[in-house]
């Protein structure tokens, strides 16, 4: 996220990473300064790889925890966009609506998505639906806030151009109002979409049967350092994936955006 | 977020705001009182508001899993007050410096946006291989959510300094410690501060997430051992704590931060 003011030259870049590789591996295989029990040598890491994609590891294969693991933030992060969409909208365009249910917000802001998870635990086991809901809190309130702010932030001359030529309620909607919003409200999403793979990390990480999290959870217990490295490799790589998803998706929503 | 200046419909007038959010405050508890009330779900589930608040005095007063609630709160905040200083004298200075001289821009950018996108809450593994059930465990996990912002913020706040005065500041043959301690870091304070606001807020959500999984007290555990012994009540009673500290933390940086640009005269 680091802005790119002035060149910085790629090669200084692969030469870290280049330099990085080359003390892990003599740190860790050459000299033994780091133990096998602290932290895996890039091989045991390549072996543990290897073994998770081809063979399977915490009763599945890598790909079929990546498959869970999406699946769960895609259905928790989709309904808190169908639900939170609308109602910031609405929060955004009617002030009696926002002040009746800007309490209610108040009260649920503060508390963070990872401490819905012992709740979604009680009411709904360690199955799924408790995922489901613990990432559905995740982006639900952050949908809701930018919507409400991307609405605040329509030009008033734009809305009252449109009132002027008469334009009718459904398509003020439709043509004013979710472009104008469009905007915040992916800002918002890409933001949130870090914090629903966290707290589905944490999920699983606290109970449940498959997934990236219950992959590091069995490392964790078997003291397989090396598939906890593959398993924090695999979940940096899909919460960057999903991320630029959103980012790409942002560009295609929004093709009037690339002119200016 | 900004909602400054533009606005879609006129300001309500004072007492209706202040009516409709006394009735959505209402509505809310109301709401939540029937549904408990009403036997629809179990007691077991869904206390009360009542119960709730009910529970939430018990726990200040007699010790749950061995402590009372304040005790858990004070140790959770001793946990985060270390890994969220951390973060912060490690991380400012950092971006700083990395405002300040290209060529640690240039090695440690790309290795800062390769480990961002590890979540917080993955390093739990590895903190419980290295300190166990230690304080280093949380710590860890702590300062893994609460850095980034602290660096790219002290960065950006770096990067944007007016070129004059950095040129001043050359001209009048500063040397590179005075320059970033002098010129870069005061006109970065705004930036920084904000940084402080979204690293706390961070902190404090992994500082959650670590106890829930590698913590022998704390608020998180509180919330753990309420969940094991699904005793919703408890679990609520410690989801309110960490809303109202959470919420607590973060006045308190707005409040500075307000402080700070007062001064400045914005």
């Amino acid at each position: 996220m680091l802005h790119n003011t002035g060149r910085r030259p790629i090669w200084v870049g692969v030469a870290t990473f280049v330099v990085l590789f080359v003390a892990w591996y003599v740190l860790t295989s050459l000299t033994h300064a780091i133990g096998p029990g602290r932290f895996p040598s890039p091989a045991e890491s390549w072996d543990a790889l290897r073994q998770i994609a081809l063979t399977g590891y915490a009763d599945a294969k890598l790909h079929e925890h990546v498959l869970h693991s999406v699946k769960l933030v895609l259905l928790g992060f989709v309904a808190a966009i169908a639900i939170g969409v609308p109602l910031g909208l609405a929060m955004g365009w009617n002030r009696s609506f926002e002040a009746f249910a800007n309490p209610a917000f108040l009260l649920i802001r503060p508390i963070p998505p990872l401490a819905w998870i012992p709740l979604a635990i009680v009411w709904l086991g360690l199955g799924d639906a408790a995922k489901v809901l613990i990432i559905w809190f995740a982006a639900f309130v952050p949908a809701v806030i930018n919507s409400y702010s991307g609405v605040r932030a329509i030009e008033p001359h734009l809305l009252e151009a449109a009132r002027m030529l008469g334009v009718r309620r459904r398509m003020l909607v439709r043509e004013v109002l979710i472009p104008g919003a469009l905007p915040m409200i992916f800002t918002g999403l890409r933001l949130s979409m870090q914090a629903c793979w966290t707290t589905l990390v944490a999920g699983e990480l606290i109970g449940a049967i498959a997934g990236l999290g219950h992959v590091l959870y069995q490392a964790s217990l078997d003291l397989f350092p090396a598939m906890i490295v593959v398993g924090m490799a695999a979940v940096a790589i899909m919460g960057a994936t999903m991320t630029a998803l959103i980012g790409w998706i942002e560009k295609r929503a929004m093709p009037w955006r690339r002119l200016a | 977020m900004t909602t400054a200046g533009v606005r879609v419909a006129d300001t309500l007038p004072l007492h209706r705001w202040l009516s409709l959010t006394v009735a959505g405050f209402v509505a809310f508890f109301a709401g939540w009182w029937l549904i408990a009330a009403s036997g629809a779900v179990p007691a077991q589930f869904l206390p009360t508001p009542l119960d709730v608040v009910s529970r939430l005095v018990a726990l200040t007063q007699a010790p749950f899993v061995g402590f009372t609630l304040q005790q858990h709160l004070l140790s959770s905040f001793g946990r985060f007050a270390m890994g969220f200083g951390l973060a912060v004298a490690i991380g400012v200075p950092l971006g700083l410096l990395m405002g300040w001289f290209r060529s640690l821009d240039a090695i440690v950018t790309p290795l800062f946006d390769a480990l961002r996108f590890v979540a917080p809450i993955a390093w739990v593994p590895f903190a419980a291989l290295w300190f166990g059930t230690g304080i280093g465990g949380p710590v860890l996990i702590i300062f893994s959510g609460a850095f980034p912002p602290c660096v790219i913020n002290a960065y950006r706040g770096a990067k944007f300094v007016e070129p004059r005065f950095i040129e001043a500041a050359q001209t009048l043959g500063a040397s590179h410690w005075r320059m970033i301690t002098e010129v870069l870091l005061p006109a970065s304070v705004p930036s920084i501060v904000a940084g402080l606001r979204i690293s706390a807020g961070l902190g404090w959500q992994s500082l959650v997430g670590a106890e829930l999984i590698v913590a022998s007290s704390g608020i998180g555990y509180l919330l753990v051992k309420g969940q094991a012994n699904i005793s919703t009540s408890t679990v609520m009673s410690g989801m309110i704590a960490i809303g109202i500290v959470g919420f607590a933390i973060d006045a308190l940086l707005r409040m500075v931060e307000r402080r700070i640009n007062r001064r400045r005269g914005r």
